[in-house]
């Protein structure tokens, strides 16, 4: 693959990163940063409210209505293609096609998402059908109206960048003073509902944000990505975090990233259209967030999934050792016959016990293995754990498994001292503790 | 459609203030299809009520009316004499558990603070002393080891406890809860009932949604049996009898006679 422009030099990539690379450059990249900002916030919302696709409805209908401006602006001699008419159409006709999904979806005969892509795609089809007309009877004039489909970017001016930063503002200030009253609709709107959260104009407070960051968004990324901006950050920020002040902080922090990183790609490599860089870009944090998120990840689920594996492997080979320790008399017992104890191959054994002689659980010499003093104590934890479950189980069997549906092997990783002795109590009480349990005073040395 | 129309027969046009709920020639439709039929009862204070009724007989849309989430055809329901929205924060609510999304980045605690939001007001932050009740509601339900906790981590019978703890919280009069004991292990059934019998002895008024025809006469004080109208309303020892239990329960329940079921052998 080759770039569209000359590799450039790594002066020129440390000039736009840090907005030293001429005023076109520096203004882009502060409006798609500040574009980024408050699409994360607004977008958070939007996701939680299961609003995503909506946003994206509306920026497609907003085409006829930009349209619809430059003919009435131009019928009426004004000038069709200031801002401060095109964008008030956009909003409004993108306001008329959520409240078309609204109603299709109210008939009962068409469903959420069905309504949503008609309303979507016929409204751009109008809006694409009134561009070529304006086309055909103003010649030239209307260059400018077909940028609002897939965004320009370069052409974004000081004014802009104000107005997309007050934009921003607005949203973050609205949010914040009804964060609470918002997560409570949006999480359970008929509670809210009922405790007397005025549901109807929280979601139109949203719905308003909505409009204004799409809005705002067409110029820079254009309306077929301005969806992107909406989305993206808070899906990435919720991969990062549980918590809902986090994520809007996360998501406000990625918006910034992918806007900030697409327009310094594109002013170093000139051919790249900074709204699709921007968008690449935010997709990129997404995937990175989707390996490496500690919780939700991928990577992290991986690693606490073999934790758990090598975790129970380790505790039934530490088990089996003892067992068979216990049952032949002497210490030490072959590889072999431990790995038949355990059912399981003979190098999955030799594995587990070379991690184990090497964390100094256990001895090991020719074929054979032992468990070390220490080995041996957490071995009898283990044991005792196990047996008392067991135990637990048997003697219980009625109760139990409605309580605690583990299995004997699941369960001795997974108790706490609070459920050994609660354990230990229930079956002295019935006069069911099982016979060979290792003793409790050798435990307490054990200390692990 | 039907307009409101009064009653001429109607024993008791005024609507009784010392009665918590008191519904009146209430119908509610989907569609045009009416679901509830011309539903008159009163609910008496310091009581623990069970909504009884086959699938379809109209048990949520019975609360969700009276809460006003659902619009009626016609009639009316006063809370204490007044309408809903004078009474409102006396009023608290438990809905089905399955109603929310549960991977919404909240904890625990966030939940039952959300029972505090109405008494709050607008643009204040949550204070240290709402969260400090809400903990306490926690704490009551058991869960306060869990407080913070996002709620996708918590178990359907903890979850069920933290919608019990927020609406707790709210420290209302009357509560309607929509099948606060369906899918919970024996631990929080037991839990559960037992914040109930709290509440009444504490004076409050519960209306639950309840499917368990078992244990109606072991929690409950009162019974509405409801398939479509109201078929019997009263005291459990009066009202829930087998002939009640048959003409709510239609052919269904024969089935369940045949099979043995409990009911033969009342007051156990």
């Amino acid at each position: 693959m080759t770039l569209p422009a000359p590799n450039p030099a790594w002066a020129d990539l440390l000039d736009a990163l840090t907005l030293q690379r001429g005023y076109t450059a520096t203004v882009v990249t502060l409006g798609t940063t500040a574009l980024g900002i408050a699409g994360g916030i607004v977008g958070t919302f939007a996701l939680l409210r299961k609003r995503a696709l909506m946003a994206d409805t509306l920026a497609h209908a907003s085409l006829p209505g930009v349209a619809g401006a430059f003919m009435i602006a131009t019928a009426l001699g004004a000038s069709g293609k200031s801002l401060a008419v095109l964008l008030p159409g956009a909003a409004i006709s993108g306001v008329l096609g959520v409240l078309l999904v609204h109603m299709l979806t109210r008939t009962g005969r068409i469903r959420p998402d069905a309504a949503m892509a008609v309303v979507l795609s016929v409204t751009f089809g109008l809006g694409v059908v009134l561009l070529s007309v304006i086309q055909k009877s103003s010649s030239g004039q209307q260059a400018g109206l077909s940028t609002f489909i897939y965004g320009q970017t370069a052409a974004m001016s000081r004014t802009d960048v104000l107005v997309i930063a007050c934009a921003a503002a607005v949203a973050a200030v609205v949010i914040g003073l009804i964060l609470k009253e918002l997560t409570y609709a949006s999480f359970d709107r008929s509670h809210a509902r009922v405790s007397g959260i005025p549901v109807g104009g929280i979601d139109l407070t949203l719905m308003a944000l909505v409009v204004l960051v799409t809005v705002v968004a067409l110029q820079a990324v254009g309306l077929v990505l301005a969806v992107a901006i909406l989305v993206i950050p808070p899906v990435t920020a919720r991969l990062w975090t549980n918590r809902l002040r986090r994520m809007l902080a996360l998501s406000a922090l990625f918006g910034a990233l992918g806007g900030y990183t697409g327009a310094v790609a594109s002013a170093v490599f000139e051919r790249l259209p900074a709204g699709s860089v921007i968008v690449l870009a935010s997709g990129g944090l997404l995937a990175i967030s989707l390996i490496a998120a500690p919780n939700r990840g991928v990577v992290g689920a991986a690693w606490r999934s073999a934790r758990l594996r090598h975790g129970m492997a380790r505790d039934h080979a530490l088990r089996a050792l003892y067992e068979l320790a216990d049952r032949s008399g002497g210490p030490w017992v072959s590889i072999h016959e431990l790995a038949e104890h355990r059912g399981a191959s003979p190098r999955s054994t030799r594995w587990i016990t070379r991690v184990l002689s090497l964390t100094g659980y256990v001895q090991r010499n020719a074929g054979r293995a032992r468990l070390t003093p220490r080995g041996e104590a957490d071995a009898k934890r283990i044991t005792r754990n196990h047996r008392l479950w067991e135990q637990y189980l048997l003697t219980f069997a009625d109760v139990a498994p409605t309580h605690v549906d583990v299995s004997a092997d699941h369960a001795e990783h997974a108790l706490g001292t609070d459920i050994v002795a609660h354990l230990e109590r229930a079956l002295a009480d019935r006069g069911a503790l099982p016979d060979r349990l290792p003793d409790h005073t050798e435990l307490e040395g054990a200390g692990a | 459609m039907n307009p409101p129309t009064p009653k001429p027969f109607d024993a008791h046009p005024e609507h009784d203030p010392s009665s918590p709920v008191s519904i009146h020639a209430l119908t509610v439709a989907y569609h045009r299809k009416p679901v509830l039929w011309d539903v008159d009862l009163d609910i008496h204070a310091g009581r623990l009520v069970a909504v009884v009724g086959p699938n379809g007989a109209g048990k949520s849309t019975l609360i969700r009316a009276c809460l006003g989430l659902i619009p009626s055809a016609t009639g009316n329901v006063r809370f204490w004499g007044e309408p809903y929205r004078e009474q409102r924060r006396r009023i608290g609510y438990v809905p089905q558990r399955d109603e929310v999304d549960w991977d919404f980045p909240v904890s625990a605690l966030d939940v039952a603070a959300m029972g505090r939001y109405a008494q709050i007001g607008w643009f204040r932050r949550v204070s240290r002393a709402h969260k400090d009740a809400a903990r306490a509601c926690l704490n009551r339900v058991g869960m306060l080891d869990y407080a913070d906790r996002q709620i996708a981590q918590l178990s359907g019978g903890q979850q069920q406890r933290v919608f019990l703890a927020r609406a707790l919280a709210q420290e209302a009069d009357l509560y309607f809860m929509d099948e606060p004991l369906a899918g919970v292990d024996a631990a929080t059934e037991r839990a559960i009932v037992e914040i109930l019998a709290k509440l009444r002895d504490d004076g409050k008024t519960v209306v639950c949604v309840h499917h368990d025809l078992q244990t109606i006469e072991r929690y409950f004080d009162d019974v509405i049996m409801l398939n479509m109208r109201v078929v019997a309303t009263g005291n459990v020892a009066d009202v829930f009898t087998p002939d009640n239990l048959r003409k709510t329960y239609g052919g269904r329940l024969t089935t369940l006679d045949r099979a043995g079921h409990a009911l033969g052998t009342q007051g156990g």
